[in-house]
């Protein structure tokens, strides 16, 4: 049976194959069957290398040559220098901007790679149900050298040069958060664990707690010894079974092997972790409300201060930290607090994890260092909009956060940058945005999120943000003055301003950061009684093109209220009088002939 | 070696079906093999993924993969040493490097 000596690899990822990809991996098959070496050589595409911006690209294997914009001409020098003759094809290789030297490898691509995992560290290389697998990833290797070698006021000045910044939403120094709480005198404190994620569209949390849940067990141990705390409650909501049954395996194992209980390592410190199960309440996120929650009261928020160091679980001091944040812990005191700061921007230290999703070829879970651009997330290690479309904007910081456009692409993202551009990090939802996505509905989607997340504690929130849905909605459905602009814009800043919690002060950023962003969008719905994208239903209507009919019946079998009219092989009509715009009749035509206008 | 994701993203598109037929199949077959499983890798779209480690290889991660293109992987790459269509590159730093 054949043996390859070499491979070659192309890259299919959607942009590659945009420029050509398919007829370079034909050529390489050619050359290669030309050449007889078809048992020694094997051409595969592959998933997308994340570098689209210098597609197509080819990797030869096993010498790891890195080849970038190969074009299918380029196919017979390939083969017949590097396949044949083992000599790289120096003008195909890639050249550091930096540097202007020719780079071969792919592993001495620092720049290639734009991704560093330090949070996701084990996700997806260590079994998470095995103790043992995360001991040999340096487990508990930081628990130790804090416990047996560092004082609390060690460790805290450790994580303050870290320079590490919440990862929930915030982005409160995690230092500073952890002295705070340090030096508040009290019998009893507790260190909780905030896993109550949800941001429509983040998923990075479960997927730490799926995937290396030891990680945050010992980060929470860590915690507990710095600011004195002998408990630890991790908050996560019941919707996830699969990252609550692998934390429990991981509370077991830790139990059996001395890492949690009493007098952990001989430290003479103790600590356990108990988890308590949210109902899935958006607002439980806030750390008041979550704390009212475990305790089997409401969830609802209350003012600050006192703050939970203060004044948290039952009464006594708390520190609340994310899933994420304490994922990042573990790391820091192994690498020190120099290395990590030596990460990310000025302000902003480190990597952040965000969740892909929306209208993008690479859909899921990235991490990647703090200033990376836009541009490099959705169009390198995203590879770039869905079919080829074009992008109009992305969403971050989920409900509380903003659509920022083509004009920020190139914006560092940090934690400040993305205030000052009208969004926020919160937790690292990212969702891409195409042409057809319609702006005002977009924010109004966001807007009943929120409406029905909103504990109904604060009037602003409670009633401001239903008033504020209603006034998009009627944006929407063409039946807003332009007058209606300022009152939503009135309304928005009244509801920032003097809602309670987070949620009501952030909850109309949503619709501030469309209304800068696409003025034209929201001015085409109110004075020309149009969406633009064609999503607002009572402002499109479908009709047929009358020269592309061929009469297939197609749209008239498909549509569920039967109001195309026309017989086989004649024109066919829409009665809008019954149309319910579902879209049906679009979507099965195959000769361009149904339209939205 | 043959690490599944196993998250809920990966079991929701049949990791488990994947990983069991996996487990049973080595064994019919007389193949030395560690199958594990993991969490996320990350690759949602390309869900359910496996990266798989021959001894002396680097591992390579294999995505949509049912028990069919399973079964490819362990007649072809494992048998063979073969690469298959839809291998996903390494696009990401290790922070122990």
């Amino acid at each position: 049976m054949a043996k390859y000596k070499m491979h070659i690899l192309v890259c299919g990822g959607t942009g590659c194959r945009a420029s050509e990809g398919n007829l370079l991996y034909k050529n390489l098959k050619n050359e290669v069957k030309e050449n007889n070496l078809e048992d020694d050589v094997q051409v595969i595409t592959t998933g997308c290398f994340g570098f689209c911006e210098k597609g197509p690209i080819v990797k030869m294997i096993p010498d790891n040559t890195f080849y970038v914009s190969v074009t299918p001409a380029d196919a017979a020098e390939i083969v017949s220098e590097h396949a044949i003759k083992g000599r790289q094809v120096k003008r195909l290789l890639y050249k550091d901007p930096v540097k202007k030297e020719q780079v071969s490898d792919s592993k001495h691509m620092g720049f290639y790679k734009k991704q560093i995992r330090i949070a996701l560290r084990n996700c997806g290389l260590i079994d998470p149900e095995n103790i043992d697998e995360y001991l040999a990833a340096d487990g508990y290797e930081a628990m130790g050298k804090v416990l047996l070698e560092m004082t609390p006021e060690d460790a805290i000045k450790e994580m303050i040069d870290s320079g590490l910044r919440g990862r929930g939403g915030g982005g409160f120094p995690t230092g500073i958060k952890w002295q705070i709480a340090s030096k508040v005198d009290a019998d009893q404190k507790y260190v909780v664990c905030n896993a109550d994620e949800g941001d429509p569209g983040a998923f990075m949390d479960r997927s730490i707690l799926e995937g290396d849940p030891h990680s945050v067990l010992e980060a929470m141990v860590i915690n507990g010894y710095c600011i004195g705390a002998t408990k630890g409650l991790i908050y996560i909501r019941a919707e996830y079974p699969l990252a609550i049954n692998r934390l429990k395996i991981a509370i077991n194992q830790a139990r059996e092997y001395g890492l949690l209980g009493t007098d952990i390592l001989g430290s003479g410190f103790d600590f356990d972790v108990e988890i308590r199960y949210g109902a899935g309440a958006f607002v439980c996120g806030e750390e008041t409300a979550l704390i009212h929650s475990m305790e089997g009261l409401r969830g609802e928020p209350t003012f600050k201060p006192p703050f939970p160091a203060q004044s948290g679980y039952l009464g006594k001091p708390t520190n609340v930290n994310n899933v994420e944040t304490f994922a990042n812990v573990p790391v820091i005191y192994n690498k020190g607090a120099k290395w990590f700061s030596s990460i990310g921007t000025e302000k902003s230290k480190g990597t952040k994890v965000f969740a892909l999703a929306g209208k993008i070829n690479n859909v899921g879970l990235i991490e990647v260092p703090m200033g990376i651009t836009l541009r490099e997330v959705i169009f390198e290690i995203g590879g770039g909009i869905k079919d080829g479309k074009k992008f109009k904007a992305v969403q971050t910081g989920g409900p509380s956060g903003g659509c920022l456009t083509e004009k920020h692409l190139d914006t560092p993202i940090d934690f400040d940058n993305l205030l000052a551009a009208g969004s926020m990090m919160g937790s690292g939802g990212m969702i891409v945005m195409d042409e057809d996505d319609c702006m005002v509905a977009v924010a109004k989607f966001y807007l009943d999120f929120t409406v029905e997340e909103s504990c109904g504690k604060c009037s602003p929130c409670r009633i401001g943000n239903k008033r504020l849905y209603e006034l998009l909605d009627k944006v929407t459905k063409g039946q807003a003055g332009m007058e209606d602009l300022d009152n939503l814009r009135n309304l928005s800043q009244v509801i920032r301003d003097t809602s309670l919690c987070g949620l009501g002060q952030t909850s109309p950023n949503p619709v501030l950061s469309t209304m800068d962003n696409f003025p034209d969008e929201y001015a085409a719905h109110i004075t020309d009684q149009r969406c633009l994208a064609g999503v607002c239903k009572d402002l499109i209507r479908y009709e047929i093109i009358p020269e592309n009919c061929v009469g297939c019946t197609a749209c008239a079998r498909n549509c569920p209220v039967n109001c195309i009219l026309g017989e086989r092989k004649q024109l066919h009509t829409i009665d809008q009088s019954l149309c319910i715009k579902c879209g049906a009749c679009l979507e099965k035509c195959k000769f361009n002939a149904v339209a939205v206008v | 070696m043959i690490k599944v994701a196993m998250a809920t993203c990966g079991i929701a598109s049949g990791a488990r079906e994947v990983m069991d037929f996996l487990i049973d199949e080595l064994d019919k077959r007389n193949i030395d093999a560690i199958v594990s499983q993991t969490g996320c890798m990350g690759y949602c779209y390309a869900e359910p993924t496996l990266e798989v480690s021959l001894p002396g290889r680097e591992p390579v991660v294999f995505g949509y993969v049912d028990a069919r293109k399973a079964d490819d992987i362990i007649e072809k790459y494992i048998k063979n040493g073969e690469l298959l269509e839809g291998i996903i590159p390494v696009n990401y730093e290790k922070i122990d490097e």
